[in-house]
C-alpha cells in the first residue's frame, strides 16, 4: 500500500465481503432455531410493508425469543429516514 | 479423562484433513494417546494425508459392522508412538454409519485409554458431518477468509448449538474454537483478504490457530507427511502453535502480519 492507496475511493473488497456477511450470517442466526416458515413469512411481510413504505430489504427483522419456556416473536421494521430513497 | 475433538467446516477444501492429520500429530508429539478418525465414508483421505494409505486394512465401517476389532484396525503411526488413525471405508455408502455404531467406537476408545479422539468431519451438512460431531466435546472450525467459507461455517456452528449430544443434554453444550487456514498477511494488509479480526468478529469465536497460505501443505500432502511434522515451515509452527492453544496454554499469534517493508516500498508501493 503506497501513498496511491490514499486517494483510492472504493472501499477494499475485504470490507465488502465483511459487511455482506455480517448482514447474511445476522439474518441466518435470527431465523434459526425458529419455526421452518419464518424466512417465507419475512419475504411476505417484506412485500407487504413494500406497497405502503419504500423499506430497505434487509429492514424488516423477525427474531424468536425463548423466555421461561414461552416463546416470543418479535418483528422489527425500520423505517427509511426522510428524504433519503433506501439502498435496496 | 478422553477428549473427543471434531475437525469441522462446512465448507470442502479449506483444510479439515491437513488440519486433523495436523493436530492429531501435535498431540501425540506432546506424549498424548491420540486416534484420529476419518468420518468421510467413500472418499477416504486421511490415510493419504498422513501418510499410511498402503496399510489400510479393516476400516472404520467393518469395525461398526463387527467384521473385524478396533484394535485390528487401528493403524499405528510410524513416526509417533502414540498416533493411531482410523481409516474411512472406501466402498460403502454413508449410510454404513449408524449413530449406536460411532458411540460404541467412541466408547470403546475412551475405555482404551485415549487421551484425544479426533474426527476427521466430511465436507456439508449430510450425515457423515452430522455423526462427526453427534458426540465431540470440542470443535475446530475450519474456515478460509472467504464469504462461502465463513456463511459456511455459521451454519455449522448453528448444528454444533442444537444437533449434539451435548447440546441435547444441555451439560454447557460443544465448546466452539475457530482455526483460520490459508491465511496471507499480504492480501489482508492490501485489502483484498478479510482480517482474523473481521472473521472472529462476524463469527464470535475464540481464534485456536491462524495458518498462513503456503506451498508447504502441498508439498506435505504430496510426501504423505503432516505438515506440523515439517519443523522448517510456518504452517507447523502455526499447528505447533495452535495444539498449545487447545492445551489451554496462552501463546500470541504469529503469522498475521506483514513483515515490515523498506521505506521505498512504503512510499511507492508494490
Amino acid at each position: 500500500m503506497g501513498l496511491l492507496a490514499l486517494f483510492r475511493r472504493t472501499p477494499s473488497s475485504a470490507n465488502i465481503a465483511r459487511e455482506r456477511l455480517r448482514i447474511i450470517v445476522q439474518q441466518e442466526r435470527s431465523a434459526r432455531g425458529g419455526p421452518d416458515y419464518l424466512p417465507l413469512l419475512r419475504r411476505e411481510l417484506l412485500e407487504v410493508i413494500r406497497k405502503y413504505v419504500n423499506v430497505d430489504p434487509t429492514a424488516v427483522q423477525v427474531n424468536v425469543e425463548r423466555e421461561d419456556g414461552q416463546e416470543v416473536l418479535e418483528f422489527s421494521v425500520a423505517l427509511p429516514e426522510k428524504g433519503r430513497p433506501p439502498a435496496g | 479423562m478422553t477428549e473427543i475433538i471434531v475437525v469441522t467446516s462446512g465448507k470442502g477444501g479449506v483444510g479439515k484433513t491437513t488440519t486433523s492429520a495436523s493436530i492429531a500429530c501435535g498431540l501425540a508429539r506432546r506424549g498424548k494417546r491420540v486416534a484420529v478418525i476419518d468420518f468421510d465414508i467413500g472418499l477416504r483421505n486421511l490415510d493419504l494425508i498422513m501418510g499410511c494409505e498402503r496399510r489400510v486394512v479393516y476400516d472404520f465401517v467393518n469395525v461398526i459392522q463387527g467384521e473385524c476389532t478396533l484394535r485390528q484396525a487401528l493403524i499405528k503411526d510410524k513416526r509417533l508412538e502414540t498416533l493411531f488413525v482410523l481409516a474411512a471405508s472406501q466402498t460403502r455408502d454413508k449410510d454404513a454409519l449408524s449413530p449406536e455404531g460411532v458411540r460404541k467406537v467412541l466408547d470403546d476408545l475412551t475405555a482404551d485409554g485415549f487421551d484425544y479422539i479426533i474426527c476427521d468431519s466430511p465436507a456439508g451438512i449430510e450425515k457423515g458431518a452430522h455423526l462427526a460431531m453427534y458426540f465431540a466435546d470440542r470443535a475446530v472450525v475450519v474456515v478460509n477468509p472467504e464469504v462461502s467459507s465463513v456463511r459456511d461455517s455459521d451454519r455449522i456452528l448453528g448444528l454444533l448449538a442444537s444437533k449434539t449430544q451435548r447440546a441435547e443434554k444441555g451439560n454447557g453444550g460443544v465448546k466452539e474454537h475457530l482455526l483460520l487456514t490459508r491465511y496471507s498477511p499480504r492480501r489482508v494488509a492490501t485489502g483484498e483478504m478479510m482480517s482474523v479480526a473481521d472473521v472472529k468478529d462476524i463469527l464470535g469465536l475464540d481464534v485456536v490457530g491462524v495458518v498462513p497460505e503456503s506451498v508447504d501443505v502441498l508439498s506435505a500432502s504430496n510426501a504423505g507427511v503432516p505438515v506440523i511434522l515439517n519443523e522448517e515451515s510456518d504452517v507447523s509452527r502455526a499447528y505447533e502453535d495452535a495444539v498449545a492453544r487447545l492445551l489451554g496454554e496462552t501463546v500470541p499469534l504469529r503469522f498475521v502480519d506483514e513483515p515490515k517493508k523498506g521505506f521505498f516500498s512504503r512510499i511507492f508501493g508494490g
